[in-house]
């Protein structure tokens, strides 16, 4: 049974794409077929983040109006053989997303794989609406910094209230994803603590996602951060959250720099 | 420390925890003011108040009714302030 997973936070900036880039990709490591879906039509960029810019010759919006099949849309990670991306269109206007359009295609990509990962566009309009309707999870990412911690309060309304699973009498099971978290500045009393987004946002916590120059790298080489840089930190994070997503119960921590590596690097300079 | 010192400290290092109790603030509030939730409250104040209308005159903002998430259990509060107990009918 396929789960649908959305990845949401109403504010824009905070890392949905980067975090939604680097979760399929560590899903699809551990031989799930994983499917990434850019819902940002007329902004899309989970393909350039990605790397496969290059390979975009339909998409989402083209399904949803049948210009083209499902199967002609979607991309196949050239990384990672149990990896796909069905990307936005760029150009198209966003009413060209339909409640009916969506509907079917995620029946059908319900049919094809085991994790369908949304990537919501920022906002709550429609788009990000959409992203979420058909969801069994989300994925709230959410930054220690007051205006991002706001706008996930009013996506987790949303959530309860404006999904098909809220409007059937169910759940949507929410995760909080903290990103760009500085464990230094947290104990400086510099930026919110994990505690205090915890205490305030009340949904359990799936994985702290450290600051990291990795990041910006990795969207630089059009690489999940999972892929480029496996060891790093924020790679290390978000492999972990992935496990928790499979159900595995891991500890939360917030990884560091792996010392041993640094010092083995120095060595072989020196 | 020096006093130098000491208001650094203040001014510069304990900016986290004006932030969690502006947003624990701000969040009370508009979690009464989302949505369906919104409409729900407001129908409730309407009618509360009506009933309370028919023993004791009480103003409109003199109701609250404020609903609070929490992870298991929600907590529906209910204010109701009365300057004085007089019953209706009365000046």
């Amino acid at each position: 049974m396929a789960k649908v997973l959305v990845v949401t936070s109403g504010k824009g900036g905070v890392g949905k794409t980067t975090s939604t880039a680097a979760l399929g990709a560590a899903l699809a490591q551990t031989g799930q077929n994983v499917v990434v879906v850019d819902f940002d039509v007329g902004l899309r960029n989970l393909d350039l983040v990605m790397g496969a810019e290059r390979r975009v010759v339909f998409d989402l919006i083209n399904v949803i109006q049948g210009d083209a099949k499902l199967s002609q849309a979607l991309i196949r990670d050239k990384r990672i053989e149990t990896l796909s991306i069905l990307p936005a269109s760029q150009t198209r206007d966003k009413d060209a997303l339909t409640a009916e359009g969506v509907a079917s295609v995620m029946a059908q990509l319900r049919e094809k794989f085991d994790w369908v990962i949304c990537d919501s566009p920022a906002g709550i309009e429609r788009g990000a609406q959409l992203a979420m309707y058909h969801a069994d999870h989300a994925i709230v990412v959410t930054n220690p910094e007051v205006s991002s911690v706001r706008d996930s309060d009013r996506i987790i309304g949303m959530l309860d209230s404006t999904t098909e699973k809220a409007k059937g009498g169910g759940k949507i099971e929410k995760h909080l994803l903290l990103t760009r978290y500085d464990p230094a500045r947290a104990a400086r009393g510099e930026m919110l603590r994990i505690e205090d987004v915890l205490e305030i946002l009340s949904i359990p916590l799936l994985g702290i996602i450290p600051e990291s120059e990795e990041v910006l790298r990795a969207s630089n080489l059009g690489a999940p951060v999972t892929l480029s840089s496996p060891d790093s930190p924020p790679a290390r994070a978000y492999a972990e959250a992935a496990r928790r997503l499979e159900g595995e119960k891991l500890e939360v921590t917030v990884p560091v720099e792996r010392k041993g590596l640094l010092a083995s690097l120095f060595k072989g300079k020196s | 420390m020096s006093l130098f010192g000491s208001f650094f400290g203040r001014g510069s290092k304990t900016s986290a925890p004006v932030a969690r109790d502006r947003l624990q603030i701000l969040l009370a509030h508009e979690r009464t003011g989302n949505g369906n939730e919104s409409d729900l409250l407001n129908k409730l104040q309407a009618e509360i108040l009506e009933v309370i209308k028919r023993h004791i005159a009480v103003d409109q903002d003199k109701v609250q009714v404020k609903l609070d998430r929490g992870n298991s259990v929600s907590m529906l509060e209910i204010d109701i302030e009365v300057p004085q107990m007089r019953p209706s009918g009365q000046p």
